[in-house]
């Protein structure tokens, strides 16, 4: 692999910049891979990237209907935070977020990890008990966050309107660690990784069906012809219903619309990321000064990466009301995407009934967080059988009751 | 912006009058069913893309909770139809066949 480094810009630039290679290959599929994960999202890549670098499994493909990351991995408000209130939840989000502080050197490319801090806002007495407790659990899991003061707010983030009319801010839940990466670079920089092992990252090759004998899966049939394989990685978001009805066998899982927005780029105003989930809304500025905005989740079941109008409506609202400077912007771009949301709104990590064959689904809301450590427990638990950051994020957790209850600890925004 | 029609009322109502409510003929499970019932019951759902059967309440108009056939990828709506049945009738199944012929949708096609 070529590597990224200030002397290869220097060279380069004497050279008219003629030698820069392509990043990742496009290969045609072989008849058969040890292990082949669908979807090339960023969950998919990081999966077949510790497969590869942790367990030596370099006989992987990764197949993707679309194009590389233009899923959710594209599609979100890049926001990378770990302050979740259950123990599974905390451990796998702050190895996902530690894993980011060092993911740039990792891989030799820059996914910009900006740990500017995030900031989730408590406006009724409510949210204030129920950050507290937050901050409490997240000091006995070793994770860095705490309770701070309206005037601390107000500090930290000088255009956030603190008394406002109809929900004043009593408080945040503040983790200085936290921030955001450029999700694009997230999947870019993932599959150049994978290619350089050795793997095949096949954009353009939609799964048609799952070939299975005596309960093993075998393969996969595909629009580019079958590929033969002994395990089996489906790691696809919103379609995981489809192919888990390809797989024979069914999810506790929904697939809803989420949207997201970005105003016209102004200059340098806020440097933390702010999260409103009474008022349902969350905002960052990116480096580019697009103000970054998310929303909250339709209520029904949808495929088409669109969202409700009145859903932008309502988080635009509230965000004026908190934000008072950004009534007059205008609104850039607007998109939606499939988010697979689950009983409980915590992911599932799991083996499946159909042997050889895992799948890593349902993070919902809030699954670019956690793209670097679910590919770290995927690919644990597809090499080895389990994995600790995995073990409570089973399938079967729903028949056994055993909840991983976030959506109370996280309010809407996850 | 997503239009349903009320069976009952008879009001083409957009979805900011409307609450939706899931998944629609489940089957109730009780007493004496086993866990795996229960979890298909309280959390395994069709989540189909395409032809659907869901759910929803006309809350800001009737109050009233009535079916809808939809599809999942278009948001094309084939009929809404009264809640007090344990499958879509007829009428419903032949408008969902006209439009997609060869749907399935659990056990009915």
């Amino acid at each position: 692999m070529q590597r990224y480094s200030a002397f290869a810009v220097a060279r380069e630039a004497l050279r008219h910049h003629r030698g820069w290679g392509r990043a990742w290959g496009a290969p045609e599929p072989k008849a058969h891979y040890d292990t082949v994960i669908v979807g090339a999202g960023g969950h998919g890549l990081a999966t077949a990237y510790w497969l590869g670098k942790r367990f030596g499994i370099r006989d992987v493909a990764v197949i993707e209907k679309g194009w590389l990351g233009g899923g959710n991995t594209g599609r979100n408000t890049t926001i990378i935070r770990s302050n979740y209130l259950q123990d599974p939840s905390a451990a796998i989000y702050e190895k996902s977020r530690a894993l980011y502080e060092t993911m740039s050197q990792d891989i030799n490319y820059n996914v910009m990890f900006s740990p500017r801090g995030v900031m989730m806002l408590a406006q009724t007495e409510h949210e204030v008990r129920g950050y507290r407790r937050t901050a409490q659990a997240n000091a006995l899991q070793g994770v860095e966050t705490q309770f701070i003061s309206p005037r601390r707010v107000k500090e930290l983030c000088p255009i956030l309107n603190i008394d406002g009319p109809r929900y004043p801010v009593l408080g945040a839940l503040w983790q200085p660690r936290g921030g955001t990466a450029r999700h694009d670079a997230v999947a870019w920089g993932y599959a150049r990784a994978c290619s350089d092992m050795g793997m095949d990252v096949i954009q353009q090759c939609e799964v048609t069906a799952v070939r299975s004998e005596a309960g093993q899966v075998t393969g996969i049939e595909t629009t580019r012809g079958t590929i033969g394989c002994g395990r089996l990685g489906i790691v696809v978001a919103g379609h995981s219903g489809v192919l888990a009805d390809m797989a024979g066998f069914r999810l506790p899982i929904e697939s809803v619309a989420l949207q997201a927005l970005v105003s016209e780029p102004i200059k340098p105003c806020m440097d933390v990321v702010v999260m409103a989930n009474t008022v349902h809304g969350y905002m960052s500025q990116s480096d580019k000064g697009e103000m970054v905005i998310g929303g909250g989740a339709d209520g029904y079941n949808n495929y088409t990466q669109r969202g409700s109008f009145h859903h932008i409506e309502e988080t635009v609202r509230a965000l004026v009301e908190t934000f008072p400077m950004i009534s007059r912007l205008k609104m850039l771009r607007q998109w939606g995407g499939i988010v697979d949301m689950t009983g409980d709104r915590s992911p599932i990590i799991s083996r499946t009934p159909l042997g050889g064959c895992y799948i890593n689904c349902g993070w919902g809301t809030g699954g670019f967080k956690a793209i670097p450590g679910s590919g770290w427990a995927m690919a644990e638990l597809m090499a080895k059988g389990a994995s600790p950051l995995a073990e409570a994020f089973t399938l079967d957790r729903f028949r056994q009751g055993r909840f991983i209850d976030e959506s109370v600890a996280a309010g809407v925004a996850h | 912006m997503l239009i349903l029609t009320c069976p009952y009322c008879g009001v083409a109502a957009d979805e900011t009058e409307l609450a939706p409510g899931g998944e629609a003929h489940l089957t109730r499970e009780g007493p004496g069913s086993d866990d795996d019932a229960f979890a298909g019951y309280l959390f395994h759902r069709e989540n189909p893309k395409g032809v659907h059967f869901e759910r929803w309440r006309h809350a800001m108009g009737c109050g009233k909770w009535f079916h809808a056939a939809r599809c999942t990828v278009t948001l094309e709506v084939f009929g809404t139809y009264a809640a007090q049945v344990t499958e879509p009738p007829r009428a419903i199944r032949d408008a969902v066949s006209a439009r997609r012929p060869g749907w399935r949708w659990r056990d009915l096609t």
